[in-house]
């Protein structure tokens, strides 16, 4: 017996008990590492929101907003609540990125929990898209942007984000497992998730649209989000329209509401998907 | 456990849809040894390995590693069994100490040890001064030695390596061979698939050969390369409209032969040298101009043609006849 196997067998026997809370760590760790090195990844929640807000605010902002009230500092929540949920996004190609590449097959033939890797890959995501929401924070105070009713609503705003952010999750891991190439998953969701973000309040005035597209809009669950962000933070300049819909008149619950009822439908789905990819 | 097979598999089964890629595979390993499966591209390498590694589940059959089922026991089969599959599986953004230290970290080894392990592994493949380099600056070589310092992370007493050398220059393979030997000699049993018989050769106490998701003949590397029948010979005529020809002289003084019209290459059994002398001297009288001439060590082709009569990159139906000793290597 060599040296080097009685130090093997020696190492073999300290071998640790898998531990599932440090496996999400170890892999939120590498997932962070791979934004360390590749910075450009965040352009996703830094450069185009931070366009989107001086488009909107500077292009647009004259024909939409209304005379006298500051249509940017309406805007910032929008365009926050878009940003949360593009974590949709940031997941679901994380997701289809390992799975093309076979490293998920490294991780699933050690010794860990089934869920480490989704798991890990949502919390990254939730990083991934906050630091998205601070620098809007930072670019919305350049702009004339702020939370004016306290800190306790200010972060109960910050809540809902995070909250919702966790339900687009499940659609992530739901498009990322499903679809077989990152390219597949860029277009359906480019087609898909961006749309819908802008068949909402977070851009425009739900009274000035036409029946059906105020329908559509006032029933989306981003814009109860959105709506929740203007009331908590009292961005709410531009009044809700008389008569909104009822999910508008309540956000804040709605939005969780929905938030849960999302990730309740979502949840089962996602997981069979992505055990059906990595099954075969 | 000694006596017991330290991988173990009793008709395997894989269909994808209507398609059986693995068809009634069986093998045993004893504890210690290398075992190879040979088999062209396609033939069910792959699908075996993921099925003995938990990754895929058999559609019928067991498969069992350090005596533990790969189905109903697969979390204790992962700690006992390494893999490093056939692409690479390493993390080509993170630099190979952190790719290495992350492996542990999710085997859950101490802190210290997950350290000095690492640092151990990476100076034993010769990557200690690339440790701290991305992987995506590695060389091709570097990263299968990454790849398979990862799967020894935790020293597993039995190792699946799915094409370890594919793609690899021919020093970047001596020195993964030498590698390999060394786990060997310290116990670890594994279990190789290629696609070069040389490989087998090189490393296996035992092989089996694949085709079409059947084990078509198993043996020692000695056994299977007597059964092909030693070397053969090849003459590569120069010009197309002479092969017919040589194929005639050829014919003449051989029994069988493959010719590869395209190719302009005759292939025959080696009957020795005086043939071989015979040949050429004749071909030469014909005024047949010749590229090469000469005799070949039998190849995977080879003990392919040999065993299903169909050469190893075509995608023939299922071998019209299996020759009889492969039957009965399959039971
Ligand atoms: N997930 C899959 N779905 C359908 N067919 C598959 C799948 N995986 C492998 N196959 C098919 O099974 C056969 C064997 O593949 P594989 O095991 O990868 O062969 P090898 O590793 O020997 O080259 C091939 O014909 C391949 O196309
Ligand atoms: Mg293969």
């Amino acid at each position: 017996m060599t040296t080097a196997q009685e130090h093997f067998h020696a190492v073999h026997t300290t071998a640790g008990r898998p531990n599932p809370a440090r496996q999400v760590w170890a892999l939120v760790r590498r997932n962070l590492t791979h934004i360390k090195r590749q910075p450009e990844m965040l352009t996703d929640v830094t450069i185009q929101p931070v366009m989107f807000v001086l488009l909107f605010a500077f292009v647009f902002g004259g024909s939409i907003a209304i005379p006298g009230v500051d249509y940017k500092e309406w805007l910032l929540p929008g365009i926050m609540a878009q940003t949360m949920t593009f974590s949709a996004f940031i997941v679901a190609i994380g997701l289809n990125t390992d799975l093309g590449k076979g490293i998920v097959d490294r991780f699933r033939s050690l010794p860990i929990g089934r869920s480490s890797v989704v798991v890990a890959r949502s919390v990254s995501s939730i990083i991934h898209s906050m630091i998205g929401i601070v620098v809007m924070s930072v670019t919305g105070l350049f702009v004339g942007w702020g939370i004016h009713e306290g800190v306790l609503r200010g972060l109960a705003g910050y809540g809902l984000l995070v909250l919702f952010g966790f339900a687009m999750i499940w659609v992530g891991i739901l498009f990322g497992s499903a679809l077989r190439s990152v390219e597949a998953v860029q277009g359906v969701m480019f087609t898909t998730v961006f749309p819908i973000t802008f068949l909402s309040n977070a851009f425009a005035r739900t009274d000035v649209m036409p029946d059906w597209l105020r329908f559509l809009a006032e029933w989306n669950p981003i814009s109860a989000l959105v709506q929740a962000l203007r009331e908590l933070w009292g961005n709410d300049g531009i009044p809700l329209r008389e008569g909104a819909a009822l999910p508008l008149q309540h956000p804040v619950l709605t939005t969780v509401i929905w938030a849960v009822g999302l990730s309740a439908v979502l949840a089962p789905l996602a997981v069979r998907a992505f055990v059906a990819r990595t099954n075969d | 456990m000694s006596g017991a097979p330290a991988i173990e598999a009793v008709d395997l089964v894989k269909r994808f849809g209507d398609f059986t890629a693995v068809d009634g595979v069986s093998f045993s390993v004893p504890e210690g040894t290398v075992f190879s499966m040979l088999g062209p591209n396609g033939a069910g390498k792959t699908t075996t390995v993921r099925m003995m590694t938990t990754l895929s589940r058999p559609t019928s059959g067991t498969g069992r590693v350090a005596g533990l089922d790969v189905v109903r026991d697969a979390d204790a089969v992962r700690q006992r069994m390494g893999l490093t599959a056939q692409s690479a599986t390493v993390d080509e953004l993170l630099t190979g100490r952190e790719n290495l230290r992350l492996v542990g970290d999710l085997y859950g080894l101490d802190r210290p040890t997950v350290r000095r392990v690492a640092d151990e592994l990476l100076e034993r493949f010769s990557l200690d001064e690339a440790g701290d380099k991305v992987v995506k600056e590695y060389s091709g070589g570097m990263r299968r030695r990454l790849d398979l310092a990862a799967s020894l992370v935790a020293t597993p007493p039995v190792l699946f390596l799915d094409e370890p050398t594919t793609g690899l220059d021919p020093r970047s393979r001596v020195e993964l061979w030498g590698v390999l030997r060394d786990l060997v000699r310290d116990g670890t049993t594994l279990f190789l698939t290629t696609q070069y018989l040389d490989e087998a050769d090189q490393l296996a106490d035992r092989i089996v050969v694949v085709d079409h998701g059947r084990v078509i003949a198993d043996g020692t590397p000695l056994e299977l390369k007597d059964r092909s029948g030693r070397a053969s010979l090849v003459v590569a005529v120069s010009r197309g409209d002479e092969v017919r020809a040589a194929e005639e002289i050829v014919r003449s003084e051989v029994g069988e032969l493959h010719v590869d019209p395209d190719a302009r290459r005759i292939t025959a059994p080696a009957e020795g040298v005086a043939a071989l002398t015979r040949i050429a001297a004749r071909l030469d009288e014909a005024g047949i101009e010749l590229d090469d001439i000469g005799l070949q060590r039998p190849s995977l082709d080879d003990v392919f043609l040999h065993l299903t009569g169909h050469r190893a990159e075509e995608t023939a139906d299922a071998p019209a006849a299996v020759p009889a000793e492969a039957e009965e290597a399959v039971r």
